[in-house]
Formats: structure tokens, sequence, C-alpha cells
């Protein structure tokens, strides 16, 4: 009945490059660092009632996803009502970073829906295969593939509107 | 136009393309070294975990001269020094205290600045609040009564036998000696057999024979 589950710390060092990777893909590097130590503390808080060692990666990444999704859901309230005009976002290291290489669609990545972002960064950014962004989404194999399907679609959308506007 | 590119392929190969541009430290740092931005992350997300009383078990190695040793603490107190690979070390944690194991130097601190003190020769005792749940019974009696042999001094076996009040279990000690948990704080290395022969040492001769003499308890 006991199951025996690896030093938390050997699971993140197995993925804990994967994961910085995913969270900075989806939210960008600044949000990505709190979206990386909140996962790893709620992980930790839920770590040792799991019931089984099944497939922690893909629990770890479930963790991940619902910090992506909450952030999204927390930008989304931000946006609403702006009463004056934003203010010019100050160009940091890592909006630099992202000019030397594809920002353009890299923005787009990020303005995904949540499930679409985490089905396209884990399909093509972390090269994993479809049982394992199910498993990140929490969804089906066949919902993950349509998740990838739709995000590639709503991707090219989006990037020739940008090119024609 | 010359391009044979399907569409469709080219914004997967961009997809693709953008695989190491989001791990790449984004800050150049004078000195030229990258910073592992994933190590910080880690180390700063133990600590809120430890601050949210998260860790069951923290851990650190400390060099010595015999050797590297793995030192890991729960909330409690030290709870192992080991030799062996750390990995060996943080899966027996795992599954014997909790799978809540993490690397958080800071909660060792004050046992490594004792450690390090004692291999100086600056300090003789350690002030140390142990865990020592990882030995029951008769075993634990015996290294409860181990802990009392002072340094410099050695015992027999067959002394920490009759201490305990069970003058025919010399083997039960060995065996508590070779399955001691928190070697050189608990200091199973005073231990010698009947006569003067060393005995064995979980952290092997060398390092036991280093141990006494560093404690002038063997000449030569």
């Amino acid at each position: 009945m006991a199951v025996t589950l690896p030093p938390f710390q050997t699971l993140l060092d197995r993925h804990a490059a994967d994961l910085h990777r995913f969270l900075a893909a989806s939210v960008g590097p600044h949000d990505g660092a709190d979206c990386f130590q909140e996962t790893v503390v709620s992980a930790m808080r839920a770590y040792p009632d799991l019931r089984h060692a099944d497939n922690l990666r893909g629990w770890l990444f479930t963790i991940a996803h619902r910090k992506v999704v909450d952030h999204a859901r927390r930008s989304g309230r931000r946006a609403l009502p702006v009463a004056e005009p934003p203010e010019v976002p100050v160009p940091d290291a890592a909006a630099a970073a992202d000019d030397r290489v594809d920002g353009e669609l890299l923005a787009a990545v990020r303005a995904l829906p949540p499930k679409q972002r985490t089905a396209v960064v884990q399909r093509y950014l972390l090269d994993r295969p479809y049982p394992e962004v199910a498993a990140a989404i929490g969804c089906s194999e066949d919902a993950a593939r349509q998740n990838v399907r739709a995000g590639l679609q709503r991707l090219r959308h989006d990037l020739a509107t940008e090119v024609t506007a | 136009m010359t391009t044979t590119h399907d569409p469709a392929d080219e914004l997967e190969s961009r997809l693709r393309r953008l695989r190491t541009a989001v791990d790449a430290p984004v800050a150049p740092t004078g000195n030229g070294a990258a910073p592992d931005v994933v190590a910080d992350l880690v180390a700063g997300a133990f600590a809120r975990a430890d601050a949210d009383g998260l860790v069951d078990v923290a851990w650190a190695v400390e060099d010595s001269p015999i050797g590297p040793l793995t030192l890991a603490a729960t909330p409690d107190g030290l709870v192992t020094i080991a030799f062996g690979p750390e990995d060996e070390v943080l899966d027996a944690l795992a599954a014997r205290v909790s799978p809540r194991v993490v690397h958080l130097p800071r909660r060792l601190d004050g046992v490594r600045r004792q450690l390090d003190e004692y291999f100086a020769g600056d300090r003789r005792d350690f002030d140390v609040v142990l865990d020592r749940r990882l030995s029951r019974g008769y075993r634990r009696e015996v290294l409860e009564e181990l802990s009392l042999v002072p340094f410099g001094q050695t015992v027999t076996y067959k002394d920490l036998a009759d201490r305990t009040g069970h003058p025919g279990a010399s083997r039960a000690v060995g065996t508590a000696m070779a399955t001691n948990p928190i070697p050189v704080v608990v200091p199973c290395h005073r231990v010698l057999r009947t006569g003067g022969a060393l005995g064995g040492y979980g952290g092997g001769l060398d390092a036991k024979v280093w141990l006494l003499r560093h404690e002038g308890a063997l000449l030569g």
C-alpha cells in the first residue's frame, strides 16, 4: 500500500530545467520565476500525500499549468479597466533577450489561452509526446492534440494579423 | 518565390527554435560566468518552503579530511551523517523519514561549523541536538551510551555491552556501531576490539585511523 516516493530533491533535479523553461516560455522570465517558486512550494505541500508515483513529471507540470492558469486570470483582471493610458513599458533585459530571439512568436505564445499555451509549449518547446502534454493539462490525449492544433491555428492567425496590420 | 517551405512546418520550426531562447540567463554578469538561474530559483523556493514548515529533511555536503560527508537534519535535530554516495543517502532518508528531502545547507550551518572546528582540532565535544529516530531499541541504547565516551578515549565492544547491562551482547553492539546513523558526532570510531584491534568502520578503516590519531587515541 505504501508508495515509495523519491526524495523531492531527486524529482526536482530531474525536472527543474524543463519546469523553468515551461514557465518562462508561458508567462515570461519574471513572472515565470514567481510561478516556478509557487509550483515548487505547492508541490512540496502535496508531495507526502501522493497515493502513487506513476507519473511524477506529469503531476509536477499539472501544478505548473495551474499556476499559468492563475497567472492568466490575474493578468486578465489587471488588463480590464484602463482609466489612464498605460505607461510606456520599461524595456527590461528579458524583452531585449526576446528581441534577439523570436520575440513576436514568443509574445503570441504567451497570449494563447492557458490550455493551448501549455499544449504548444509542452509539444514544441519541451518536445514532449502527447500523453505527457495531456498529463500536464490534466486532459485526455485527444484533447491535448486538439489543444495543440487550436494553438497552432491561433498562432498562425495572430502572426498573420500582425504582419498585415 | 524560391522557398519550398511548407508554412505549417515553418511555424513549428520557429516554435522549436524558441526552445533554448527562454533558458538563457537574461543578465550578463561581469565575470563572464552565466548565473545559474534555475539553481537560484530552486534555492529560493526551498527557502520559502522551509518558512512554511514544508522541509522535513534538509541536507548539505560537508568536505572533511576523511572525505565528503552528507549531513541531514529534521526539525528535531541532526538525523544522519553519511560517508556513502549522496544519492543513496537521500533515497534512504526519503524511505525512512519523509520524501520531503531537499538541499538546504542553511539548516546545517551550526553542525557544519562545529565539524569544521572539530576537524581543525579546535573542538572536542559537539553541542548538537540529535534526532535519533533512525536507531531503535537496544541499538539506540548502545549509541546513547557511546555518546558518553569522551574525545581521545576508546572503549571495546564488550565495554559497551557491559555498560548497557547486557554483558553477552558484544555482537549486538557491533551491529549498533555498523548501523550508527550519526558517525563522528556519535563517536563509533572510539570503539575497538578487545585487545586493541581496530574493528570495522562504515567510513573505511583509513577514516577510523585518521579520527583516532586526530584525537591522540592512537599513536604512530
